[in-house]
This record gives structure tokens, C-alpha cells and sequence, in this order.
């Protein structure tokens, strides 16, 4: 692979992670974003991928299957059955309105470029220039949380905020080592399942998953 | 010879598996409390070594336990022994009362000992990338013992702290992995990189810039899991509904963990940054935590909320320590974390026997507690003024020791807010303290509940226990002296 053609490559699958972050954050129907989700995450394997076929390191392209199984496949698939359980297929309960959320979410980019101004300085390769992109998935999957009332997209908040945090993983360092790598994706995948649990619990005890039930505990 | 410190994770990991495979039997039930004994044996023999001839090293380096493990060790395995074997009590009250099924009980005792093991590995990892696996681990675990009851107020804090947690969590492995970043470009094995050991020797060529932004993600990711202000709102809820041995481990040791992972990285942020960084974001914390807990225990009406905001309380108080940082002052914290966590424990856990004998979780719905069930009482009010800092209790010396090492350091200004918001909490834990075990306790005040239930021997050793432990070490310091120093030399700047 070319140098040019892999900044190409890399530029196009980083940036779609954070597009697709946006797009969460404008699209409506639930079904519709789970599968925006799974982009994101097809999208952050191929990241890797790319690092690790440009750089000739097997251990990051198998990761990148990884991630392809677990962040594209089977975390949204999770996402999707909590979706169809509900029958509640359009989110429309938001604290803030979607112009409002797509002008915070550019602001929540700038400030993760305007912090992380010393640490693309520590290197000039093209991966690192892009990472500041990982910081600022990770702000909008807290912003999705904070604004949004229903349990699943609270789900898809918290998997964006792991996308965040692996973006960076894979532009910064080429992944962290394989024991804690597996060590991350086991723990997302069992936080994941149980946030699934407890979705399916909600919609038993509340008749529905509207997060602003959950208010009996106060001081 | 040299401990094997490997087997710290893997007593309790085996236990937990055979819990998890035969159930919660007459044969099984007390494995986790034997399991948790051997833990502190394991520690004393680890800290007797490492005080004499230094830290403990396993698996090529990857696991290694110092003064400050050693110590953390010994917490975990006394906070466990004094949980695991209340549990034993509290669970065949459930059982009995039909209030749980012999299914949850199974997932109970595996999850309190999956948890357990868990802290032994955020103790004795060097990685701190095997730190952070191993702290969402406990998150895990124990969001599925906040929601033990399953009803419709443990659903929802066990949702609350499931989502801030894990987003907490995250933040803090996001610093991680830039700290990992900022590592790999200095000089220096990469395969070690994200090894504290390592990372301390390679602290002066850190570039300090970049690692800045690394430790902010670090601070507030490990202090919402600590508990402290101003990420602090899932604490409240996840200790009033976990079931109160669950409680008792959460608020007794778990939140510590964060704590002494919040600490680990203050040592390299120290020597690259200066203390000032960390300095001032934990003295931020540190107060708004003294604050918000001052003002909720004031007006609070539930006594397991109680219980909880003084967690935030003392997290702060070991965060303000923490902060201070000389020699001193970080024995303090550490001394602390041992006072707190072992009157917690046993003040959570007896909210286990009061909710049996009354029903309620309200502090207006229990008069004259000292006249109906004056063990109850007994217990919970002197666990309450072990936590106020009274004699004989260790918290009174740790107390004294951070305001002695806070005037040291100039730090009059937070030592008096600390000291007001102290006095305030003081005088409201006694008004509703006073207000439960006082008067004459007529019984047709009660809310409805199993009023039979009577404190077994099983429920009470435990609990008696905790106590003179805790007042053992307030009155001669001397065994873990040596310790706390050599831990805090570690530790302080």
C-alpha cells in the first residue's frame, strides 16, 4: 500500500466514524440508528485493518476481525433485539432538539481537538493527526446519553463511548497490548449484554423503556 | 521463601466458580468467608515480606506486589471476611422469608466472590491496563448485586449505576490508553510501557503536555467511581438498594480500589507534571465531596443513604489527604481507607438485620431501636461513631493526621472547610442516630415487616468481629505501623 493511498484509506474509515456519530444523533427511527451503529463499528474495524496492512502487523488485522464480530455484528445485533422488543420503533423524547444536538456535538469536536493539541504533537504520522476524532466520539456518545430519555440509546451512548476510546487505541499506539485488548472487548461485550438485561427488566417493572420512570430514587 | 501472590485472585475465583456450579448449600456457604481469611493471611504474610525485603514480583513482572498492595490485600481480605460471612446470616433470612430464590442466592455468593477476586487483581497488577479489565470487572459484578432484588428501585439504580459507571470507567481507560501513548514516545521497552513500575522510572521524559491531558481523563474517570463529587450521583442509589452485604463490600473496599488506582497514577503524574495538576483537582473534589455530603446527611431520611453520602464524606477526606501529599499525609489516607472501610462494612451490613426487624429503610420509621433490638442498635451506633471519628476507632488518628499534615502544607483554607463540614455531619448522624435507637420503642410504630426476626450467632460473630478489629487498630497502630510507612513512602511525593 502506498503512503497516499493509506492516508486516504484511514482519513475515509476515521472520519466515518464520527460521521456516523452524527448521524445518531440526527436520525430518528431506532432501527435506522442501530444499523448506523453498526457502520460505526465496521467502520472502526476497517481503521485497523488498514493500520495493520500498512504496517505489516498481523496481531492488529486479526484485532480488526475482532472488532468487525463484536462492535459490527453482534454488540449492534444486541442493540437491534432490544430495539424490536419494545415495538417502540420511533425515538422522539429528546431533552434538546436535533439542530441543537448537531451544534453541540461540532462544538464537543473542537474542544477535543482544542485538548488534544499536545498530544498530536508528539508525533507526525498521519494516524495521530486523526486522533483526535476517538476523543470526540467518545464526547458525543456522553452527549447522547445526557440528552436522550430512552434505554437503548443510552445503550448505543455507551458503545459509542467504547468506539471512542478504541479509535484512539488503534490510530494512537496500533492497540494496546493483546491480553488487555481481549481483557476491553470482554468486558464491553458483558456490559452490553447486561444493559440489555436490565432494558428488558425496565420494560417489565415500568411498562416501558422511558428513562424518565426511573425517578423514585431521590434525596 | 516467596509468597505466591498469583493465588490472591485465584482463591476467590475458585470459589466463585464452585459456587456458581453447586449453589448456595449448607456445604458451600461459608467457602467464601474461608476463602476471604486466607486472603488476609496471604497479605500479612506479603506485607511481613515487603516490609523486610521489598516488593513481590510473579508472571515476568506483570503481577507485583508493594507495601501499598500489601496493605490493600489485607483491607480486602478483612472488609471480605466480615461481608461473606454476614452473607451467610442474610442470605438464609432471605431464603426463609422467601424474599430470594435459592437461584439468586447462587449468583449472590458468586458474584461477591467474582468481585473480590477482581480487587486482588486491580491490587497486584503492575499492568495498568490489567488494572482497568480488572476494575470494569467489579462494575460488572456488582451492578448485578445492586439489582439483587429486582424490583422496580434496584432496577433503576442498578441502571443508573451501570451507565455513569461504565461511562466513568471508560474515561478513565481512555486516559489510560493516552498515557500508553505518551509512554511509547519516550524512550524505553514498549512491551513495558504500560507498566507503573516502568512508568515511574520513565516519569521525567514523559512529555508533560500530552500526559496532562492523559491524567485529566484519569482523575475524573477514577473518581466517579470512587465517588467522589461532582460524578458522585450513582453512588447513593447503588448502596441503598444493593442488598447490605453487597453494600457493605461496595462502600467497604470497592470504592477504595478506584481510589488506590487514582493513587497508583498520582506518583507518575507527580513526578512529571509537578504536584500541582493533580494537587488541584483533587482538592477540588475533595471539597465539593465534603460539601454534598454534609448537606444530604443534614435532611437525609433513608439511614442506607446515610451511610452512603458518608462514603462520599470520607472519599473525600482520603481525596483531600491524597491531595496534601507529603509522607504523612498519604499514611493518613491509607490508614483512612483501613478505619473506613472496616466500620462501613460492618454499619452496611447491620442495615441488613435492621431492615429484618423493622421493615423500613427509613430513619422515621424506627423509634427506640436500643430498647427492641439493643444488638442491632448497639452495633450500628458504635459503627456510626467509629465513622464520626470517635475513640477507640482509627479514624480519629487518621483525622488528626491530615489536618496535622494539611497545616504542614499551608492548607488552612480546605482544613477549615473539612473541619466545619465534619462538625456538621457530626452533630446530624447523632439527631438521627438519637431519633432511631432512642425512646421507648413502641412496636405498633413499625411498618409492617418480619417482625419475628431474631439476630442469629452467624449474623452477630461477623459484625462483633469487624468492630474490635477496627478498634484494635485505632488503639495500638503499632502492628501495621511499619506498613503504613513503608506504603506511604511509596505513595508520597
Amino acid at each position: 500500500m502506498t503512503t497516499t493511498r493509506f492516508v486516504q484509506l484511514l482519513d475515509l474509515a476515521a472520519g466515518l466514524v464520527l460521521v456516523t456519530s452524527f448521524a445518531v444523533l440526527w436520525l430518528r427511527r431506532l432501527v435506522t440508528v442501530t444499523w448506523v451503529i453498526a457502520v460505526q463499528g465496521m467502520a472502526l474495524a476497517a481503521v485497523a485493518l488498514v493500520i495493520g496492512v500498512y504496517e505489516h502487523e498481523t496481531e492488529l488485522a486479526l484485532i480488526a476481525l475482532m472488532v468487525f464480530a463484536l462492535r459490527g455484528l453482534v454488540l449492534p445485533g444486541l442493540i437491534l433485539r432490544a430495539v424490536r422488543a419494545g415495538d417502540e420503533h420511533r425515538e422522539v423524547e429528546s431533552l434538546i432538539n436535533v439542530p441543537a444536538a448537531l451544534l453541540a456535538a461540532s462544538g464537543l469536536t473542537l474542544v477535543a481537538y482544542a485538548t488534544t493539541r499536545d498530544v498530536v504533537a508528539l508525533s507526525s504520522t498521519p494516524q495521530v493527526r486523526a486522533l483526535p476524532l476517538g476523543i470526540a466520539v467518545m464526547l458525543i456518545g456522553m452527549l447522547l446519553i445526557v440528552t436522550r430519555r430512552k434505554a437503548v440509546l443510552q445503550i448505543m451512548g455507551v458503545l459509542m463511548v467504547d468506539n471512542g476510546i478504541a479509535l484512539v487505541m488503534f490510530l494512537g499506539t496500533s492497540g494496546v497490548p493483546l491480553a488487555v485488548e481481549l481483557g476491553i472487548a470482554s468486558d464491553v461485550l458483558l456490559a452490553m449484554f447486561i444493559l440489555q438485561v436490565l432494558t428488558a427488566r425496565i420494560r417489565t417493572k415500568f411498562g416501558g423503556t422511558d428513562l424518565d420512570q426511573l425517578r423514585e430514587l431521590r434525596d | 521463601m516467596t509468597p505466591s501472590i498469583v493465588l490472591l485472585p485465584i482463591v476467590p475465583a475458585v470459589v466463585a466458580a464452585l459456587l456458581a456450579t453447586v449453589g448456595w448449600r449448607p456445604t458451600t456457604m461459608w467457602l467464601p468467608a474461608i476463602s476471604c481469611l486466607t486472603i488476609s493471611g496471604l497479605g500479612i504474610v506479603v506485607a511481613a515480606h515487603v516490609v523486610d525485603n521489598g516488593p513481590v514480583t510473579a508472571v515476568e513482572g506483570q503481577f507485583r506486589a508493594d507495601a501499598v498492595s500489601a496493605l490493600m490485600i489485607i483491607l480486602i481480605g478483612a472488609v471480605g471476611t466480615v461481608t461473606s460471612a454476614y452473607s451467610v446470616a442474610h442470605l438464609r433470612t432471605e431464603l426463609t422469608t422467601g424474599t430470594t430464590t435459592p437461584q439468586r442466592a447462587r449468583l449472590f455468593g458468586a458474584l461477591m466472590q467474582l468481585t473480590i477476586a477482581a480487587m486482588c487483581v486491580v491490587v497486584i497488577s503492575d499492568n495498568l491496563g490489567v488494572l482497568w479489565v480488572a476494575i470494569e470487572t467489579t462494575t460488572i459484578a456488582t451492578v448485578l448485586l445492586v439489582g439483587h432484588r429486582r424490583d422496580r428501585t434496584s432496577v433503576e439504580a442498578s441502571w443508573k449505576y451501570l451507565v455513569l459507571g461504565s461511562v466513568g470507567v471508560a474515561t478513565a481507560l481512555m486516559g489510560t490508553v493516552l498515557v500508553y501513548f505518551v509512554s511509547r514516545h519516550s524512550s524505553g521497552d514498549a512491551s513495558t510501557a504500560l507498566n507503573w513500575t516502568s512508568l515511574v522510572e520513565r516519569a521525567p521524559h514523559l512529555d508533560p503536555g500530552a500526559l496532562r491531558v492523559a491524567m485529566g481523563f484519569v482523575i475524573v474517570g477514577y473518581g466517579t467511581k470512587a465517588g467522589l463529587a461532582p460524578l458522585h450521583s450513582w453512588l447513593p442509589d447503588a448502596y441503598s438498594q444493593a442488598p447490605a452485604p453487597a453494600a457493605a463490600l461496595m462502600a467497604g473496599v470497592l470504592s477504595t480500589m478506584s481510589m488506590y488506582a487514582l493513587l497508583r497514577f498520582k506518583v507518575i503524574a507527580d513526578i512529571a507534571l509537578g504536584p500541582h495538576y493533580v494537587r488541584t483537582m483533587l482538592l477540588i473534589a475533595a471539597v465539593m465531596s465534603l460539601l454534598t455530603a454534609a448537606s444530604l446527611m443534614v435532611t437525609q431520611r433513608d439511614y442506607k443513604r446515610l451511610l452512603a453520602y458518608s462514603s462520599v464524606e470520607h472519599m473525600g477526606l482520603i481525596a483531600l489527604a491524597a491531595a496534601i501529599g507529603s509522607p504523612l499525609a498519604m499514611s493518613a489516607a491509607l490508614l483512612h481507607m483501613i478505619g473506613n472501610g472496616l466500620a462501613k462494612s460492618v454499619a452496611f451490613s447491620t442495615t441488613g438485620e435492621m431492615l429484618f426487624a423493622t421493615g423500613t429503610t427509613r430513619i422515621d420509621g424506627i423509634r427506640g431501636l436500643l430498647h427492641r433490638r439493643p444488638f442491632i442498635a448497639a452495633t450500628f451506633g458504635v459503627s456510626l461513631l467509629a465513622l464520626l471519628g470517635l475513640p477507640p476507632f482509627s479514624i480519629l488518628a487518621s483525622e488528626i493526621a491530615i489536618v496535622r499534615a494539611g497545616v504542614d502544607d499551608g492548607l488552612a483554607w480546605a482544613l477549615a472547610i473539612a473541619l466545619v463540614v465534619m462538625l456538621v455531619i457530626f452533630v446530624a448522624v447523632l439527631v438521627h442516630a438519637l431519633n432511631m435507637l432512642a425512646g421507648s420503642g413502641d412496636e405498633s410504630t413499625d411498618a409492617p415487616g418480619p417482625a419475628a426476626h431474631v439476630t442469629s450467632l452467624t449474623a452477630r460473630i461477623p459484625l462483633v468481629g469487624g468492630l474490635i478489629v477496627a478498634a484494635a487498630i485505632g488503639v495500638t497502630i503499632w502492628p501495621i505501623s511499619r506498613l503504613l510507612d513503608a506504603a506511604a513512602e511509596v505513595l508520597a511525593r
